[in-house]
């Protein structure tokens, strides 16, 4: 192999892939938080929710979990227009990465409540909480705690995920090497060079959830 | 210009869907071989391949697959070799889905009793041996249902393919959605025949899951 490595366009590059891992970044901050929001509240509704709500949740989490992320975008972003809902790319990219990880945090949650014994919730009645405070004290919180790891990794996995965002020109890292590569033709290099920084990405990302574990759940370790 | 009916559409989509199967087979093929390589050498070879071998799964999971992608199709380039879409494609699906699925069979050899390993040790077998007549056989019925579900992220993988330009369904999703301007209902089937690919395979791992679970249900 006679190829030369150059890598002498990285500090010329380096305010445009900077700009990449902020958008990535915020991306994954706002699709997590408001993701595994829509998992509770979908967990909620298969757990205890109204009758009628149950099959509407059940179809959306099998449609999400057996569909690419990349035609869930592309639908959000290009199909839903032709129904008058118009939005930006980095809306349309964060809406289907709340979407996506929703459905499989909402699996993942109801795992953790099935593994909830029926008698606590009972016993949480009797002592007078509402449905609500029972089902978020008793069930919620030790089914989150039960199920941190898991929900950790389905993070990181949509993380990684987001890489398809810059299909639609949203702006994160991975636009951002298809940009630097198309200006310093040294396509390998910089794949290499973004590669490298997502796997840091995700190890941050892992140990930052895990750090959050420890604080959300502290009785953990005198248990 | 052409009008296209719906039926159009969906012809043209299925046609282009029977690639996105073959890639899912050929990945799921060449990966489950290469992880089962990469399995052996994981949990039983010498200490540096250990380490290599762990360090290549991590490295794997820890990286988005579009970027394999765009690697294996810049990356083989390198080597003066022309590089067809198909061929990154497959290099990097295989390799991806082998990291997975060593990861998955790692936890399910090791879901196997330690007496099961002295036992055997203990009538002389070998490594391979041990491997062969005692542990996979048991381990093998705990992989299925994991293994299984696992298929249904390597046929949604496929769908970046598209990305470096393999035409199978998500990439005749985008030239039928240019020709035909009707986003809404393209994307819709292309979702619905992914759909109609993976539920199944979903909910056989499920049932599979239960179905050997009855075996273990005494504790």
């Amino acid at each position: 192999m006679t190829y030369q490595f150059d890598f002498s366009w990285l500090i010329g590059s380096l305010p445009v892939l900077l700009k990449g891992i902020r958008i990535t970044a915020q991306l994954i901050l706002i699709g997590a938080v408001f993701g595994v929001a829509l998992g509770i509240a979908c967990a909620w509704v298969r757990a205890l929710g109204p009758k009628w709500l149950k099959p509407v949740v059940a179809t959306y989490v099998e449609l999400i979990r057996n569909t690419p992320f990349l035609i869930q975008l592309f639908f959000i972003f290009f199909g839903l227009p032709s129904l008058g809902i118009r939005m930006s790319e980095l809306t349309a990219a964060n809406l289907a990465m709340i979407v996506n990880l929703g459905a499989y945090s909402c699996e993942i949650i109801r795992a953790g409540i099935q593994a909830t014994p029926r008698g606590q919730f009972e016993a949480g009645a009797s002592l007078a909480m509402t449905p609500f405070q029972a089902f978020w004290h008793v069930v919620l919180v030790p089914a989150l705690q039960r199920i941190w790891p898991a929900l950790s990794s389905q993070i990181v996995i949509v993380m990684l995920g987001s890489a398809v965002v810059s299909q639609i020109a949203a702006e994160d890292l991975t636009f951002a090497a298809n940009f630097i590569q198309s200006r310093n033709f040294r396509a390998f290099e910089t794949y290499i060079v973004s590669t490298l920084i997502y796997l840091a990405l995700a190890i941050l990302l892992r140990q930052l959830l895990a750090g959050l574990g420890g604080m959300l759940f502290p009785r953990k370790a005198s248990r | 210009m052409t009008e296209f009916s719906f039926w159009d559409i969906l012809r043209n989509l299925l046609l282009a869907a029977r690639w996105t199967v073959v890639l899912s087979l050929v990945s799921f093929i060449g990966g489950g071989i290469v992880g089962a390589a990469l399995l052996f050498l994981r949990i039983g070879g010498r200490r540096g391949m250990q380490f290599l071998s762990r360090g290549y799964i991590q490295l794997f999971q820890g990286t988005p697959l579009l970027m394999q992608l765009f690697l294996a199709f810049f990356g083989l380039g390198l080597f003066g070799i022309d590089v067809p879409a198909w061929l990154a494609a497959c290099v990097a699906l295989i390799l991806w889905t082998a990291a997975f699925l060593a990861e998955i069979w790692r936890g399910c050899v090791e879901s196997i009793a330690k007496g099961q390993w002295e036992a055997s040790a203990s009538l002389g077998m070998g490594y391979l041996q041990q491997m062969r007549y005692v542990i996979l056989p048991q381990a093998l019925k705990v992989a299925v249902p994991p293994t299984v579900g696992f298929s249904v992220q390597v046929v949604k993988g496929t769908a970046l393919t598209s990305i470096i330009g393999f035409v199978e369904l998500s990439k005749a999703g985008s030239i039928v959605t240019n020709a035909t301007f009707q986003p809404f209902t393209v994307y819709g089937l292309v979702a619905l025949i992914y759909f109609a690919l993976c539920w199944p395979l979903s909910k056989s791992s499920q049932l599979l899951e239960r179905k050997l679970n009855v075996a273990h249900r005494n504790h």
